[in-house]
């Protein structure tokens, strides 16, 4: 198993530094002077050439990708243009805010999804199992900024219950919840989709099983051949997909962020694109790209604990 | 060998003799939620296709004095900030949403099934080659990669079927890549090989066809995706630009003015609500109709 571990996380680390140099290509290719975008259109050409030069953006283009390489290993993300704050800062001060954002949405899918999806398939074609297919096609159908809208709509201005915008304080236990309930629900009724469907159908596929048969044949009681027998086989892709999934969420989580105005990586992203600021969307985008390998790589390890058939030699 | 299946009864009708299209558009009919699908996406794209003459107002034509009017006869879903029609705006919108999730979708499916039959057929270094860059662009949420694509590309609608086509490639590639890892080795590959078929004409005649199930399926679906995808870059303002109206944009510029005119983001998350739904309901049944084992299920 310790083998696997370090052959797993050797073998993400070539498609790491892949993604690390598409996203150092990416941002040196994008329109427009960073130097130009941080001063404004009416810079002088000797302070242009001045940041240009502090920025290292006189520097030829491997020297620049080296160093840029060097400063990621040590932690550094360099220091944005625009507002001159060191970025990792930045992103250490929102990087919780998308996290919990995106945990609360996973465990909400979770503990709704996966009772909604053994109803449906043990009750399979009974009212249960209809309204759970139309509400999980319906929750795979409505974008997450949408539903955060109207949930705004109905819960902040209708019936102003909830905060409207911000993320509150986050180590602040009741008004970070205050701020988090409304996004983590527009996010959270993605993830029930997502988990009520792939549970059904998990379960669908064990029940035909000749062991679940066998189980039923030898008079088992329903309830320990669901749990025993059914559950803990269904676990499997349910979890394995769970990973796949919480891809999909992070995603997802940045329009959540943007329609509720949270803090968070996708907020910052996307305020680094509007205000051209190269530096800390090549941060972010590194950022995003190192939490995807993160997850796959352990969904691949949560496998081996789940499913003992699966063997790490 | 070849699986002998006993004949299904669809309808209460035994099958036999009847040809295998024939019998898959009887499963789909079969299946209401799928015609539910099909026929919504058939009216939506009608809609789109038929936008000058179904939309009441210019979408573009401003009224000064009819600014955030409610729903009325004249207006049924009101106007918006500047007095501009919202039915007719998203009616025109359609145009842009579907035109973006078709083409890009298709765009993805064409590329990404050419990289990933490439890739399984001939295997060794091109394989890696090809499935590395895949793995590349999936450690990518597809905002994400979407957003970076289109800072650099910059948002009109040629450049967003292009950013999206670049998000649904990888899809797709590993898509194929994995079905014709399956059917490689099958017996009639292995005797169009042996008979000295050349190496296009196999991919083509005998493999594509026998993936193409799971492509359609995928492809309905993902259009879905793509459609979303579009509304969520037009939300930020990565989207086709003011004053063409998207749906994505509309929602954005309602929001500004929620408490006075809901409606206008109502509404418009709506028809993008409907048209996913559309596309993932037919999605949902073109795969029951092509999977024996689900039909009449």
């Amino acid at each position: 198993m310790f083998k696997y571990v370090i052959h797993r996380i050797l073998q993400s680390i070539p498609i790491l530094i892949v993604v690390l140099t598409l996203v150092f290509m990416v941002v040196r290719v994008l329109p427009g002077d960073p130097a130009v975008a941080a001063l404004g259109d009416y810079a002088s050409e000797e302070s242009v050439q001045a940041l240009r030069e502090k920025l290292g953006l006189n520097e030829p283009i491997w020297l620049q990708y080296i160093k840029f390489l060097g400063s990621l290993a040590t932690g550094d993300l360099g220091v944005s243009a625009i507002t001159g704050y060191p970025v990792a800062k930045q992103v250490v001060s929102v990087l919780p805010y998308t996290l919990e954002l995106t945990f609360c949405a996973i465990l909400f899918g979770y503990l709704l999804g996966v009772p909604l999806g053994i109803s449906a398939a043990v009750h399979r074609n009974s009212f249960i199992d209809y309204f759970n297919r139309v509400f999980s096609l319906l929750g795979l159908s409505v974008p997450a900024f949408y539903l955060g809208i109207i949930l705004i709509l109905v819960f902040s201005i209708v019936f102003p219950i909830f905060p409207v915008v911000g993320g509150g304080e986050f180590w602040n236990p009741k008004d970070n919840l205050r701020h988090l309930v409304l996004p983590g629900l527009s996010l959270g009724l993605l993830m029930m989709a997502y988990v009520t469907r792939m549970t059904r159908s998990a379960i669908l596929d064990v029940l035909r099983e000749d062991y679940v048969r066998t189980a039923h044949a030898k008079g088992v009681i329903e309830r320990l051949v669901l749990y025993k027998h059914v559950l803990r086989n269904a676990l499997i892709p349910i979890v394995a997909l769970g990973g796949l999934y919480a891809v999909v969420l992070i995603g997802s989580s940045v329009m959540v962020e943007i329609v509720f105005s949270r803090p968070g990586l996708g907020k910052l992203m996307v305020g680094a694109i509007k205000q051209r600021d190269y530096t800390t969307l090549q941060s972010v985008m590194v950022i995003y790209a190192v939490l995807v390998v993160v997850i796959n790589l352990a969904t691949d390890l949560i496998y081996g604990f789940i499913d003992p058939r699966i063997k790490y030699d | 060998m070849a699986e002998i299946r006993e004949p299904v009864p669809v309808d209460g009708v035994m099958t036999i003799g009847i040809s295998q299209k024939h019998r898959m558009w009887m499963a789909f009919r079969r299946n209401k939620t799928a015609m539910f699908g099909g026929i919504m996406a058939v009216i939506i794209v009608m809609v789109a296709i038929f936008a000058p003459v179904l939309s009441p107002y210019d979408p573009l034509a401003q009224d000064a004095v009819a600014r955030l009017n409610p729903s009325s006869l004249a207006h049924w879903m009101g106007t918006d900030d500047f007095g501009r029609d919202v039915f007719s705006r998203i009616i025109w919108g359609s145009r842009v949403s579907l035109t973006i999730g078709i083409l890009s979708v298709l765009a993805g499916l064409v590329g990404g099934t050419a990289m990933g039959m490439v890739a399984g057929y001939f295997g060794g270094k091109v394989e890696t080659l090809i499935m590395r860059a895949v793995d590349v662009l999936m450690c990518f949420p597809d905002l994400i990669l979407a957003i970076a694509v289109t800072a650099v590309l910059g948002s009109n609608l040629v450049n967003l079927i292009i950013t999206i086509a670049i998000v649904m490639t990888p899809r797709f590639a590993r898509l194929s890549h994995g079905q014709l890892l399956k059917i490689k080795e099958s017996e009639y590959v292995v005797a169009a090989q042996a008979i000295g078929a050349k190496v296009p004409r196999i991919i083509v005649r005998h493999i594509f066809p026998n993936i193409f199930g799971e492509l359609l399926v995928a492809g309905t679906l993902w259009v879905g995706v793509a459609i979303r995808l579009e509304a969520n870059l037009a939300f930020i303002g990565l989207g086709v630009q003011p004053p063409t109206p998207t749906w994505g944009n509309m929602i954005q510029e309602g929001v500004d003015v929620l408490i006075n005119a809901p409606g206008i983001s109502i509404y418009s998350g709506l028809c993008i609500l409907i048209t996913i739904l559309a596309f993932n309901t037919l999605g949902d049944g073109v795969r029951d109709m092509i999977d024996p084992r689900l039909r009449g299920e």
